[in-house]
Parts: structure tokens; sequence; C-alpha cells
């Protein structure tokens, strides 16, 4: 079977902008996304996840290049400065083109 | 006389300060808040259906109004001695206008321990303050110019869990009225100090997390949390007075003035004024303010408020 390969968009961040960064995703051009809630620690502190105050949840996205670096772009603008976030890409190969 | 549910806050900060593995699960955090938020808003909702509605409307007006002005009492002393930047000044401003729902259950069960009454639709007045402060610290922070963030922030304010539940509890409480709430009795009513007392142990666990922060930002924010809920307490008890109410609605309007907000506010501050640090604003209000109104200041809101209404010959 054909495979093709795409990028793999990882957002580790804050839950309480969920809601906020899922439209602006949408608006970037994902065609969909995956959320899961996380726990860790980072630049700014441990963060257990255990109550609604300091969530933090992972977001991946498979999209291809171009969107995958407008999407980057546009974060590292909007939410760097203010929000809890990392973000990395990795190479991933998927089998139908016409989802991602 | 010691109140069990303070002794478990207690244990919950022990615990989280001795780095003990306990935890409640997310899941069980989240039930207890919402049987609790429920059971308060129907709890509500019931006197409600036995008041007048209209004869509440200048004491409601009077209650938005103060949600309005405490967040101007204490910007200027951010933004002074404090020396903090504009967005934090706004923000923990904001936080102090604010209401702590857990403050308020923790009122209620001291008040019903010892038999003093209150005027039992004051869940409607934890609604009506919850909003207004947040509105001014963003304008605070942005101007009033700067729309960007209000509708988000209104939003999320609005339909956050606590409006929701809360309003949705009035509603059902005051359409079906005591009878018809009877057979839920046994489960958000006859367990309620046990539920508190739970979600007070998760909230000792959270507030000994956010006690490191407290070091770094030092003694101006030590001082001012301490402060801070005495002095609104007090402007508490003398509206409740003027408003006409008990002597145990004044200790009730007084800790809802002294509480300050540590979920609906953080949240709606992180999106409309994301320049604002979370950890200095909940290190004030989790870290400082919360404790000490469960531990000291409720009982010296009681002492308050029975001293100014003897003073002032009013039962």
């Amino acid at each position: 079977m054909h495979r093709h390969r795409r990028r793999l968009l990882t957002i580790v961040t804050e839950s309480a902008i969920e809601s906020r960064l899922t439209k602006d995703l949408d608006r970037w051009g994902a065609h969909g996304y995956t959320i899961t809630d996380a726990r860790g620690k980072g630049a700014r502190g441990i963060r257990e996840g255990n109550w609604e105050g300091n969530r933090n949840i992972r977001i991946e996205v498979v999209c291809d290049e171009d969107t995958a670096r407008h999407i980057a772009d546009h974060l590292r603008e909007d939410y760097y400065d203010h929000y809890a976030m990392i973000l990395y890409h990795s190479d991933v190969e998927i089998m139908r083109p016409e989802k991602f | 006389m010691l109140d069990p549910v303070v002794l478990f806050f207690l244990l919950g900060v022990t615990a989280g300060v001795l780095k003990s593995e306990l935890r409640l699960p997310v899941q069980v955090y989240e039930l207890l808040s919402i049987l609790l938020l429920l059971a308060i808003g129907m709890k509500g909702g019931i006197e409600l259906a036995r008041q007048p509605f209209f004869e509440l409307v200048p004491q409601m007006l009077a209650v938005i109004a103060l949600g309005f002005v405490l967040p101007f009492l204490v910007y200027p002393i951010l933004m002074g001695p404090g020396r903090m930047p504009r967005a934090d000044a706004a923000s923990i401003a904001a936080h102090y206008g604010s209401v702590s729902v857990g403050t308020f259950a923790v009122v209620v069960a001291y008040l019903a321990a010892r038999d003093i009454a209150y005027e039992a639709y004051m869940p409607l007045f934890v609604v009506l303050l919850e909003v207004p402060a947040i509105l001014v610290g963003i304008a605070m922070a942005k101007g009033l110019r700067g729309t960007t963030g209000w509708k988000a922030s209104t939003h999320e304010v609005l339909l956050g869990k606590s409006i929701v539940l809360l309003v949705g509890g009035l509603l059902i409480g005051w359409l079906v009225g005591e009878e018809g709430i009877k057979p839920l009795e046994p489960l958000f009513f006859h367990p309620f100090q046990g539920l508190l007392a739970l979600f007070l142990l998760e909230m000792g666990l959270v507030t000994a997390s956010h006690l490191g922060s407290l070091r770094r930002y030092g003694l101006f924010l030590l001082a001012f949390g301490v402060v801070t809920p005495i002095v609104f307490a007090t402007i508490g008890v003398v509206l409740g007075w003027l408003l006409g109410l008990s002597m145990g609605g004044a200790v009730v309007l007084a800790t809802l003035a002294a509480s300050a907000s540590y979920i609906a506010v953080p949240a709606a501050m992180r999106i409309s004024v994301p320049e604002a640090n979370p950890a200095l604003s909940l290190a004030a209000s989790l870290g400082v303010t919360f404790p000490f109104n469960v531990i000291l200041g409720i009982p010296l809101y009681h002492a308050l408020s029975e001293q100014f209404y003897r003073y002032t010959g009013a039962s």
C-alpha cells in the first residue's frame, strides 16, 4: 500500500486555552486534532493536573508541511509569550492523504 | 469549637506540605464540586420560591454594585505599594472582587453548626458577585476600548461550570420548591458536610502546592492576602446591615466580600489578560486568602458582625 509523508505537530499547553486554541487551529488549516490530558514538568514548574486550575493538554495535529509551518508561526506569534506551551514536529506516514 | 471540615482542610495542607502521596482522583474532585454547587444552588432556589422576588431587587443591585466597587479598592494598592505591573494588579483585583464558592460552603456549614439563621436565598448573591469583578479586571488591564477578549471571556464566565450549576440549581429549587426537592435530599443535602470535608481535604492539598510560589513573592502578597479580606468583610458587614439582613446574613455577605476567586477568575484572566502571571494571583487567593478565611476569617467575621449588630441595636 502506498504511504504518504505528513508532519505531526504536538503541542503541550494549558487546558485553560483549549477552546480558543482549537478554534485557531481550525482557522489555520488543520483538518483535525486529537487532545489528551497531560501532566509533567517544564519551565513554568510542575503541572500535576490534579485540579482544574493547573491542567495541561497535549494536542496532536497531522497535516502537510505548509500547514504545519503556518500553525507553528502563528503559535509563536500569538501564544508563546504568555502561555505555558511547547511544540515539536516529527515526520509521520499516513495511508489516506485525503484526510490530512 | 473546632469545625471538623476545617480539620479536613488542615489535614490536606499538612499532607501536601509533607509531600504525602495522598491525592483525590480528578473525577472525584469534579463530582464533589458539582454536587456542592448544585446543592448550594437548590438550597437558595427553595428559599427564593418563598420570597416575593421584587422585594429582593434592591439587595441584588447593591450586591452587584459591591462586585464592581471592590476591585477598585485594591487596584491602587497593588500598583502603588505592591509595585506590580498593570496586568497583574488588574488580575488580582478581579480575583478579590469576585467570590469563592468553596468559602461560601464553609461559612454556611459554620453557621449551620451553630444554629445561626441567615437569609437562605444568599446563593443568589454568589452568582451576582462572581461576574462584575471579572469585567472590571479586564477593563483595568485592557482599557474600555480594547474589545478583544470580552466575548470569549464573557462566554467563559457565564457558561463556566460554577455559574451554570449554581443558576441551574437555583432555578430547579425555585421551580419545584421544598416538597418537590425531597427525593433528592439523600444525595445532595444529607451528606453535604461530608462532601464538603472531602472537598476541603483536596483544597488543602492544592493550597499546599501553592505555598511554594508564595515564598517567591514575599511579604507584600502575604500581608495583602490577609488584610484585604478583613477590610472587605467589614464592608460586607456594614452593607449587610444597611440592607436589613440578619446578623447571620451579614456574616455570609462579609465572607463573600472577603473571599477571593480561585477557579472562575483565573480561567477568565488566562484568556483575556494572558500577560498577567497566574502563579502570582493564585499564590495570594489560594495560598493565603482561602486558608485564612477558612481557618480564622469566618470566626472573625462572625465576631465582627455580632459586635456591630449589638452596637447598632439591630438583631
